[in-house]
């Protein structure tokens, strides 16, 4: 190539590159550095002021009695999802993975709930969990006298996790199906005639060999789980007490309800943090387990 | 036989729980709002009233066409946008190649839910609130689209150098190339970064209710909370039909187009 050549392709690079770059720029980097500023700051709007409060809003953030919880909340939404997700994905993929006619129609109607419009889905689901609703009447043509699922503080998180579980576990499954099939035939034969247990195949040869996958996809699974806003906003509002408020509805709450900006960008730099952990933890697990990532 | 009618049992049970709302929010959206919590699997009554409540109660019209033009825009733009810096970042060498992929990398790391704060103050202080300017530049140049260039670019480095060498030969520049050898290629990648950036924005839901205010600007996700009567009692039978008109067309697609959906959707890493 040419030096005129080259260089004309460095240009065009950069200018392949620029709305991106400027985007990540001017959307990503820069309200990130402000996020640390405004934790540092109250900002009024009706008053438009803008003052300098030090520490104020983490010592705020260090007394606020809902912190622990909404942090007990946001583990036991994110372990929660992910137990309830992998396992159903799993198992749905195993099932899909049989030598059955008509798997193509199941692995659509599985997969469904992920295109269907994320609000929509979750406003059948209350409609559903209401006292007298669908589910309750269903349990009362059965004789069993069903809670107020979205009411009381033992069921609002399992039901929370549950709608979340179905809308979206298909991504999931879909993911464990293609590991399934990368499963050598001949292991799961070479198995069979040494007379192994279906139960001691899946333990000894399927898991181990999908394990790569498993990982990717609780990676996957808990920092998204960390992101559900829509779901709780519309299915509890938080309730009952803070008993589902995560940590982004409760930054939701704080900043856009109660307009306490500054504590808001406060819990964000404490988001970012969680976020920013799990990270570093993905990374070094990543290392150690040879990832074969296509 | 039997181990194959077993599992037929099992997967007919477990698919109940994925495809029963949907059947419920249309069957429940036809019923009278009298009948609505009952157990009938079917609308006996059937009317369409509570669907046309949905459009005298709210501008549902204006709030249709404002999610679906706001999701074409935002696709289109993120499919120029991520399909060149994916084709810069795979093709090209350039000075600062790999510090500057890093720089665009961070939009995969930090949540758009952390930054919303500080973007809430910049559009603020810009005038752009209540308006759907946020909704469109954010995903198309900030956080979302990196995904998209992430997936082009692994997508381009697959791509054979061959053809290109060939067209670099009949004196094609690189901006050539691109146009007319390597994006017609890409077909599958643009289509799996259509799909997912379409539904990403269809579903946008935090973004629109912190940044919108007034009825006729919203989007339908923040819409379809809305149906309440004055004492803010939920009107079922008007949400669900919202919610059916919502969610309906997509599925319709997804039916048509299912297996470019399900490759493209798991592969691309929707999150959740």
């Amino acid at each position: 190539m040419t030096k005129a050549i080259r260089r004309q392709d460095r240009l065009t690079a950069y200018a392949f590159i620029a709305p991106q770059l400027a985007g990540t720029v001017a959307f990503v980097l820069v309200p990130l550095v402000l996020v640390f500023w405004y934790s540092l700051h109250e900002w009024n709007v009706l008053a438009n002021t803008f003052t300098f409060t030090g520490a104020d809003n983490y010592r705020q953030l260090a007394d606020d009695p809902n912190v622990p919880k909404v942090l007990l909340a946001t583990l036991f939404f994110s372990a929660g999802l992910v137990v309830v997700n992998l396992s159903l994905a799993l198992l749905l993929a195993v099932l899909l993975n049989q030598k059955l006619r008509g798997t193509t129609v199941f692995r659509v109607l599985f997969f469904s709930p992920v295109v269907v419009s994320l609000v929509a889905w979750t406003i059948v689901w209350r409609f559903m969990l209401q006292d007298n609703g669908g589910i309750n009447s269903f349990l009362d043509a059965a004789g069993i006298d069903g809670p107020n699922w979205l009411r009381s503080g033992g069921t609002a998180m399992a039901a929370v996790i549950v709608v979340q579980v179905l809308k979206n576990v298909g991504l999931n499954m879909v993911l464990f199906l293609a590991a399934l099939q990368g499963v050598p035939q001949e292991l799961y034969e070479a198995a069979r005639t040494d007379g192994a247990s279906p139960w001691t195949v899946f333990r000894r040869i399927t898991l181990p060999l999908i394990s790569t996958t498993i990982l990717l996809t609780s990676i996957i699974t808990v920092v998204g789980s960390l992101q559900v806003f829509a779901q709780i906003a519309v299915l509890t509002e938080g309730g009952p007490g803070t008993s589902t408020t995560v940590l982004v509805y409760y930054l939701y709450q704080q900043a856009f309800q109660f307009h306490a900006f500054g504590y808001g960008a406060t819990l964000s730099v404490l988001l970012f943090l969680i976020v920013l952990a799990l990270t570093a933890v993905q990374w070094q697990l990543r290392k150690r387990w040879v990832f074969h990532e296509s | 036989m039997r181990a194959k009618t077993f599992g037929y049992g099992i997967l007919l049970v477990l698919c109940v729980p994925f495809v029963f709302p949907t059947w419920w929010m249309v069957t429940s959206s036809l019923k009278p709002n009298a009948d609505i919590f009952g157990r009938d699997l079917w609308a006996h009554h059937a009317s369409f009233a509570a669907w046309h409540d949905v459009f005298t109660m709210q501008p549902f019209a204006r709030q249709y066409f404002n999610s679906a033009y706001i999701a074409v825009v935002v696709t289109l733009g993120t499919l120029v946008v991520a399909s060149m810096a994916g084709y810069a970042f795979a093709r090209i060498r350039f000075r600062g190649q790999n510090a500057l992929f890093l720089v665009v990398l961070t939009g995969l790391l930090i949540p758009s839910e952390v930054t919303i704060v500080p973007l809430f103050r910049i559009f603020n202080s810009l005038g752009l609130i209540d308006t759907h300017w946020p909704l469109i530049l954010v995903p198309i140049f900030g956080a979302p689209s990196v995904l998209a260039t992430f997936i082009m670019r692994q997508f381009f480095i697959t791509l054979p150098v061959e053809l290109e060498e060939a067209a670099r030969m009949d004196g094609l520049s690189r901006a050539a190339i691109f146009r007319r050898i390597a994006l017609p290629l890409a077909r599958p990648a643009l289509g799996a970064v259509a799909i997912f950036t379409f539904l990403t924005s269809w579903n946008l839901y935090l973004e629109p209710i912190v940044y919108l205010s007034s009825k006729s600007m919203f989007t339908l996700p923040q819409a379809l909370t809305q149906f309440t009567d004055p004492y803010q009692g939920q009107l079922w039978n008007v949400q669900l039909s919202a919610a059916s008109m919502t969610a309906i067309p997509v599925l319709i697609v997804f039916v048509i187009a299912q297996r470019q959906f399900i490759e493209g959707l798991a592969h691309t890493g929707l999150k959740g």
